[in-house]
């Protein structure tokens, strides 16, 4: 099998005394949406911040394209093509939403008029053609959450790492940027999701890993994974599986 | 934000190059060489400041490294004025260079930065008030000299205008930048840098080339003024007067605005002069005047005047369509 796009082998995070991630060990096929799910806590964006480069991990490898970027900083692996999106949308706020998309265009466009035509395109791609000339700061969540999502897909990421780019959004805004993710997936991009929406990664992901108190506890698709024993006890507690099943009956 | 466009750097200084021509008082042109001199210096930190989001407390140190690497050339190995000039502003820089790398590599933001620029430029000042080769206590007198090629005038105009192409070139560096890649970048370090580095910013990078050029341009000033004076001490030259004055022109003005440091300049020092005819050289009367403008722009205009000037037009724009429904009525 070809080496895929991105490979994390055995990555420990210690905080002090805190073991974030614990051993984790995982793969992200190329042209795929790739989620990762656990209950609040259990270190995915701890996880996020190493790939992407924020952190360098305690212990462990990571792997882009089989070559070793382990403890790069961020804006050499934004180079590379893997490009992350914070779950607290990070927007700069004195600009207009048109120049916070072009700071991502700038990065393979040097000139000024470049950046702001290829920014005014990505903009129009996720919805937010219409409010270019906003100001950043005047966003609502789900518009800052878009342009969250515009800002990193102008740098012209390879490896798209999205942050909960759903929370916080009502269904209807849910349902709307559906469609803008799995568009993204269509033009090539390889994605990896930190969700909550379980409906979202439902109807998105074609692989999961599910990671509770920083370890990776279960992997598979969707359907797979919600159905695993340990993936229910992670989120609802020890026992829930059994009495679940015990229950199921009854009332389903 | 507004943007400078040519026109306007055109037109304001064209207007302020008229001036030695309709009056030839030592007087005003005395007055407006030292404004101008204040926004140079200003334009310097703005670059960083305004535009990069490091608020220095230490702009001194690169006027005066400017000044000191001018008058020491100059007076110690006869090297003409002109070159000393250019090589002050190479010192400027790379002292500019040396305190960027320093700073930032341990990651100094927000006031530590600001303390620790504060603290090189107190270093430098004491340094030169022991070393030999600064004049120690005594400074450094440049030997009067009166022709062009020794940089020395006999009248005020030619320095006069010579500042006012130094401000015009700090003009045209400043609009360069706001059209850049790197001035965008630059932008987006102040904003939020860690947004920044996730969109492939190096934005220690980015600083250290803002610090750089802002250090050069403030260097240009501090190697102005030993021409213009032609004394300077560690007081003059690395004291916190300097430091002060570079950040409230573009503060007062309109902070990460072209010409927010002219007008800041000009209004500060408008106020200084005034504050002289009403009550005499009284020491440190100028500072309390400083820290009472600087509390009321930031209480009442946070974006300086240029920002006032803005949100009066927008003001009046929107004004503007009502007026006849008003006469309808």
């Amino acid at each position: 099998m070809a080496e895929p796009l991105l490979r994390l082998e055995r990555v420990c995070k210690r905080f002090d005394g805190l073991l974030a991630v614990d051993d984790a060990s995982f793969a992200v096929e190329a042209g795929r949406i790739t989620a990762l799910i656990g209950p609040n806590g259990a270190g995915k964006t701890t996880l996020f911040s190493i790939i992407s480069g924020f952190l360098t991990p305690s212990e462990g490898r990571i792997l882009h394209r089989g070559a070793e970027i382990t403890g790069m900083p961020a804006h050499l692996l934004a180079r590379r093509g893997i490009v992350r999106t914070f779950q607290v949308a990070q927007p700069f706020a004195g600009l207009t939403v048109h120049e916070n998309i072009a700071i991502g265009a700038h990065l393979s466009r040097r000139a000024r008029a470049d950046a702001l035509a290829a920014a005014a395109e990505v903009a129009s791609a996720v919805g937010l053609g219409d409010l270019l000339g906003r100001p950043a700061a005047s966003l609502t969540v789900a518009g800052r959450k878009r342009l969250e999502l515009a800002r990193a897909l102008a740098a012209g990421p390879e490896l798209l790492l999205l942050d909960e780019v759903l929370a916080g959004l009502n269904p209807r805004e849910v349902a709307a940027m559906v469609p803008v993710i799995r568009a993204l997936a269509g033009r090539g991009i390889t994605i990896l999701m930190i969700e909550h929406v379980m409906q979202a990664v439902m109807r998105l992901a074609e692989q999961v890993f599910v990671l509770a108190q920083g370890r990776i506890i279960a992997e598979g698709t969707p359907q797979a994974v919600v159905g695993d024993a340990a993936v229910i006890e992670a989120y609802l507690g020890h026992g829930a599986a059994a009495r679940l099943s015990g229950a199921g009956g009854a009332h389903v | 934000m507004k943007r400078a466009s040519l026109a306007h750097i055109a037109v304001v200084i064209a207007v302020l190059a008229a001036v030695p021509l309709l009056t030839a008082s030592n007087l005003v042109l005395n007055f407006l060489v030292v404004a101008l001199l204040i926004a140079l210096v200003g334009q310097g930190w703005n670059v960083l400041g305004g535009y990069g989001g490091q608020y220095s407390f230490g702009h001194a140190a690169f006027f005066g490294t400017g000044a000191y690497v001018s008058a020491i050339l100059q007076t110690r190995y006869g090297v003409n004025a002109w070159l000393a000039f250019g090589l002050g502003i190479a010192g400027g820089a790379l002292i500019g260079a040396a305190i960027g790398a320093l700073t930032f590599r341990s990651g100094l933001r927000g006031s530590y930065f600001a303390l620790v620029t504060l603290a090189f430029a107190e270093v430098l000042r004491i340094l030169a008030s022991v070393a030999p080769i600064t004049g120690a206590g005594v400074g450094i007198l440049i030997t009067l000299d009166l022709r062009p090629q020794a940089f020395q005038f006999q009248s005020r105009a030619p320095f006069y205008w010579i500042i006012l192409a130094l401000l015009a070139a700090s003009f045209l560096i400043v609009r360069l930048i706001e059209q850049s890649r790197f001035g965008a970048w630059l932008v987006a370090v102040r904003e939020n840098e860690e947004a920044a580095k996730a969109v492939g910013v190096n934005t220690q990078r980015v600083k250290l080339a803002a610090m750089t050029i802002s250090a050069a341009i403030t260097a240009a000033g501090g190697a102005f003024y030993a021409q213009y004076f032609l004394f300077i001490d560690s007081g003059i030259a690395y004291g916190p007067w300097i430091s002060i004055e570079a950040l409230l022109a573009p503060i007062v003005g309109g902070i990460g605005s072209a010409f927010g440091p002219l007008l800041g300049a000009l209004l500060v020092k408008t106020l200084g002069e005034l504050t002289k005819l009403v009550t005499g050289d009284a020491p440190g009367l100028d500072l309390v005047i400083y820290g009472g403008v600087l509390i009321l722009i930031v209480a009442f205009a946070p974006q300086g005047i240029a920002g006032l000037i803005a949100d009066l037009r927008l003001r009046f724009a929107r004004l503007r369509p009502r007026l006849p429904e008003r006469a309808h009525g």
